[in-house]
């Protein structure tokens, strides 16, 4: 037999059923909103960057080969082209490569590998707390210690340069790769090494042969993560790089990165010179996805 | 040869980490030997005066704003798509665009951030060079890094939490405020700190929307320059690195103060979760 209730009480329970059900489609639908939000202003960024920056170029007449190819930038003169710029950023970022990649990496496999656990326990969280120090104090950094130290090793007349900006970006590349490659390499699996050790190699050999490839992807990260940091890096680079607007031919030149040009310009720019700092920012763009997709390229090679 | 090899490497492992610790202690020395002479009650609470003896409070309470207006919006709409994405979500298409979204966002330079908060922000919005506009920028900044701490938070959720709470014949809804929330407020947590961190850290991106008026800001519509960018200027404009270091100082404490207490949630966190 069932239990008797009066209608009124089955209407109630089936009003408070559906408001239940009402709020549960209702939250849901929320909460896909917010997730789209990211997508939303993702095309919002690109909408906005690349209409500023495409306008001169669609609309206005202006050759983008020269925009890409020009040397010269003088604004004044309507004359707009960032080849300096784009060589600067390349030859700063592939030094700080080169330089921050090997360092980083080595420290990191010596805090997983070599140190004593008492060592590392010192010596990770400071690097940890060194990856968060605002990029800003690197670049107080270069210049109070770094470009008088240029100046006077080599006796320039400016120690503001394409070197300084490679010293300062190799340095603050370092703790983002030495913690990063430090987790991927402590996540290898200890059987690896007693395998390694088993078959009677030594330590240093494990690391290199065994190691470090198993963890590949991992360190393949820590670099991009660098990279993109010092890709992007743009108040402390204009206060080291001395910001010329030449073509560097050696190490020791004044440049003027890609970033450097649009934050030093971007305060009084208006009308085409602005749109043109945009097509800088699309420029920059384009730059950090061919490199993040090279990199996975290569990653995904390694892995086979 | 091989003895030769090995010794080499292990010479330059231990080379390389010293040189790391070496360059890393250098930057934090001397930013705490050139400024410590400035830091004083006057300096960090005093208003600021362009003849250069006044303090820096102006700016503490730009930076101030400036985390607590991203947060605001920043947190709610992460932690609610983690939440979609990780609850909700069917695995699919839709999914992995706001995946892909989400870390291209990641990938993005502040500068760029900049570019697009300056046009849309400022112009379009007609926000002006504000606390507002820069907020805001900051905020789309952070939001992918609250979506991934909140996703990660989420996942250490022991299904079965889930399942003996729907089993109690909770709605979704209920299972997922009552229970899934509440266990991954740790991780959630340090999610939000570690966003504290980057907006405090910020410099690009808030010079290009926030400007850089040095006075108190009278409303949030106001310009006003943050502590990195305050330290940027002193740099650029007047060479004076005292000022710039001692700045430093407080941006490092914060930032210190920062890291400590996120160790020390997620330290928490893992204890009740071992138990």
């Amino acid at each position: 037999m069932s239990i008797p209730t009066t209608n009124k009480q089955t209407v109630e329970i089936g009003k408070a059923n559906k408001r239940k059900y009402m709020l549960e489609k209702l939250s849901s639908r929320i909460f896909l909103i917010c997730a789209l939000l990211s997508v939303i202003t993702l095309l919002l960024i690109i909408g906005f960057v690349f209409y500023k920056g495409a306008h001169p170029f669609v609309a206005e007449g202006y050759s983008f080969i020269n925009f890409i190819f020009g040397t010269d930038w003088v604004p004044s003169e309507d004359k707009f082209g960032i080849f300096p710029m784009i060589v600067a950023s390349i030859f700063a970022t592939i030094g700080a490569l080169i330089i921050g990649v090997p360092i980083g990496l080595f420290t990191a496999i010596f805090l997983a590998e070599i140190a004593s656990k008492r060592l590392a326990k010192i010596i990770s969280p400071a690097i940890q707390l060194l990856a968060g120090i605002p990029s800003v104090l690197y670049g107080v950094f270069g210049l109070a210690i770094i470009v008088p130290f240029l100046q006077n090793t080599f006796g320039l007349v400016k120690g503001q340069s394409l070197i300084a900006v490679i010293l300062v970006l190799a340095i603050m590349m370092l703790p983002t790769i030495v913690t990063v490659a430090e987790t991927a390499i402590r996540a290898v699996p200890q059987t690896y090494r007693e395998g390694s050790y088993a078959l009677g190699v030594s330590q240093i050999g494990t690391i290199f042969k065994v190691i470090v490839p198993a963890a590949k992807s991992g360190i393949m990260t820590a670099i991009v993560l660098g990279l993109g940091r010092a890709i992007g890096e743009t108040m402390a680079v204009i206060l080291v790089a001395g910001n010329s607007l030449i073509v560097p031919t050696s190490l020791t030149d004044s440049v003027r990165p890609l970033t450097t040009n649009i934050a030093l310009e971007m305060g009084y720019a208006f009308g085409t010179h602005q749109e043109m700092l945009f097509a800088t920012g699309i420029v920059l763009f384009s730059f950090i996805l061919i490199l993040n997709f090279v990199l996975a390229k290569i990653s995904a090679k390694g892995g086979n | 040869m091989r003895h030769f090899k090995d010794s080499l490497l292990r010479a330059l492992l231990w080379l390389s980490a010293f040189l790391s610790v070496a360059i890393l202690v250098m930057i934090v020395g001397f930013i705490f030997y050139k400024g410590i002479g400035l830091i004083s009650f006057n300096f960090i609470f005093g208003d600021y005066s362009p003849t250069g003896d006044g303090g820096i409070w102006p700016m503490i309470i730009t930076t101030i704003y400036t985390v607590l207006i991203s947060l605001v919006i920043a947190t709610p709409i992460g932690i609610l798509a983690a939440v979609y994405l990780q609850e909700y979500a069917k695995q699919g298409r839709l999914v992995r665009l706001i995946r892909f979204a989400t870390e291209s966002l990641t990938g993005i330079p502040s500068i760029i951030y900049g570019l697009f908060g300056a046009v849309f922000f400022v112009t379009t919005l007609k926000l002006g060079m504000s606390i507002l506009a820069a907020s805001l920028t900051l905020t789309i900044i952070v939001l992918p890094v609250i979506i991934r701490t909140t996703e990660e938070a989420l996942k250490t959720v022991p299904r079965s939490y889930r399942e003996g709470s729907l089993a109690l014949g909770t709605t979704k809804l209920q299972t997922l405020y009552k229970v899934i929330l509440p266990s991954s407020m740790p991780g959630i947590l340090s999610g939000i700190i570690l966003s504290v961190g980057r907006i405090v850290g910020e410099s690009a991106a808030i010079f290009l929307t926030a400007g850089t008026v040095a006075a108190m800001p009278e409303s949030i519509l106001s310009s006003a320059r943050t502590l990195t960018v305050h330290s940027y200027l002193v740099t650029q404009e007047s060479g004076d690195i005292e000022l710039a270091a001692a700045v430093g100082i407080v941006l490092i404490v914060i930032i210190l103060a920062i890291n400590l207490s996120a160790t020390y949630i997620s330290k928490k966190f893992n204890k009740a979760t071992n138990k």
